[in-house]
């Protein structure tokens, strides 16, 4: 749900990173986060535990530039990834504009990319939305390694709505703008159809 | 889509603003926040250029949901009020007509009963424009006569975003 102050001509909107554990939804924000101009970016908050791993989640917020006098402001959110903080993850979901399902390519990860997925769309069903109604995008991480799957039998698997879906290695960086792109984009489409 | 878009408007805005700088005065507070329970920051007065407003929203807002998750475990509707005590700096975190969280930060200079009873006559008066501002949107919306600023935007406007 997008925010919209005319008082200080600002539109806020939430994207969600969701992903089983480990397929780098960290990483992507991360790799957002160094890359980006100082001016267009808050502070990156990430709250994990010791060994780095999402606890309740990472957050960074972007400017994009504005639109017809508009400030567009992005805030990015992780969830953890580990099953068992299923509580935590429904909360980051709240008031959700746009998701990411970033998929691990490694065949062994499979599985939990569809139980996350499936995970997903229930978490969403429980706060109201539909995820084929959301702005939502697919992203192939973790291409670089030797074990990946093909897209074809990942597309097969987790995208059976046929959405916009992007190869990736977050580590690298490559994919990443091009998914955050592309995500931000089907939530300003969203917003102008919405009214 | 499960909840409204929340909108605010000039006029809702400074109404807003006035109340919680009085409240800045009245409970002896150094800044005060209003922050959507998605965490988008609403309005902020006080010595607000100290901090960081875009995280505290966010934050803030993670928190009330984590306490709102632990209340509805223990078979509560949600801990309507939060209270952080620093070696300096205190917190004092309410949600305001369920949909709205008010965030006071004040020292030694306050105490938190001066600030709970300020809050209290606050949140009031904040709940009902905030209860105000989602009926002129609602009816905003009926009559179709939204002056929802991206309906004219074009596929290029959203282009020349990413150049």
């Amino acid at each position: 749900m997008s925010f919209i102050n005319y008082a200080s001509r600002e539109i806020n909107c939430k994207i969600v990173y969701y992903g089983p554990g480990l397929c780098g939804k960290t990483t992507n924000l991360q790799y957002v986060y160094q890359k980006t101009a100082p001016d267009a970016k808050g502070k990156m908050i990430s709250l994990a535990t010791e060994t780095e791993r999402t606890l309740f989640f990472d957050f960074l917020p972007l400017a994009l530039g504005e639109i017809r006098g508009f400030k567009t402001r992005f805030h990015l959110y992780t969830v953890p990834g580990q099953v068992f903080y299923d509580a935590s993850r429904k909360l980051i979901l709240k008031g959700v504009d746009g998701v990411v399902f970033v998929a691990d390519s490694q065949e062994e990860r499979i599985d939990a990319n569809i139980e996350s997925l499936d995970n997903l769309r229930f978490n969403l069903k429980e706060q109201g939305y539909d995820l084929d109604k959301l702005p939502y995008v697919i992203q192939y991480n973790k291409r670089d390694l030797p074990g990946a799957m093909p897209v074809e039998e990942m597309r097969r698997d987790l995208n059976p709505t046929n959405v916009l879906e992007y190869e990736a290695c977050a580590t690298t960086g490559e994919g990443v703008f091009e998914t955050l792109k592309a995500i931000a984009k089907l939530i300003l489409i969203d917003l102008k159809k919405g009214k | 889509m499960s909840n409204p878009q929340m909108v605010m408007y000039e006029e809702e805005f400074h109404e807003i603003n006035v109340v919680i700088e009085r409240l800045l005065q009245e409970a002896n507070a150094k800044v005060i926040f209003l922050v959507d329970k998605n965490g988008q920051l609403i309005s902020g007065v006080g010595d607000t250029e100290r901090f960081d407003t875009t995280s505290l929203a966010s934050l803030t807002a993670g928190n009330i949901a984590a306490t709102g998750g632990l209340a509805k475990l223990i078979g509560e509707k949600e801990f309507s009020i939060l209270f952080h005590e620093g070696e300096k700096d205190n917190l004092h975190i309410s949600i305001v007509g369920g949909r709205v969280i008010l965030v006071v930060l004040f020292d030694s200079r306050s105490s938190l009963g001066l600030v709970r009873l300020r809050v209290k006559k606050s949140s009031d008066e904040l709940s009902a424009i905030f209860d105000k501002l989602l009926k002129k949107a609602e009816d905003k919306e009926k009559k179709g006569t939204s002056d929802f600023p991206f309906a004219e935007i074009t596929d290029d406007d959203i282009d020349n975003l990413f150049s």
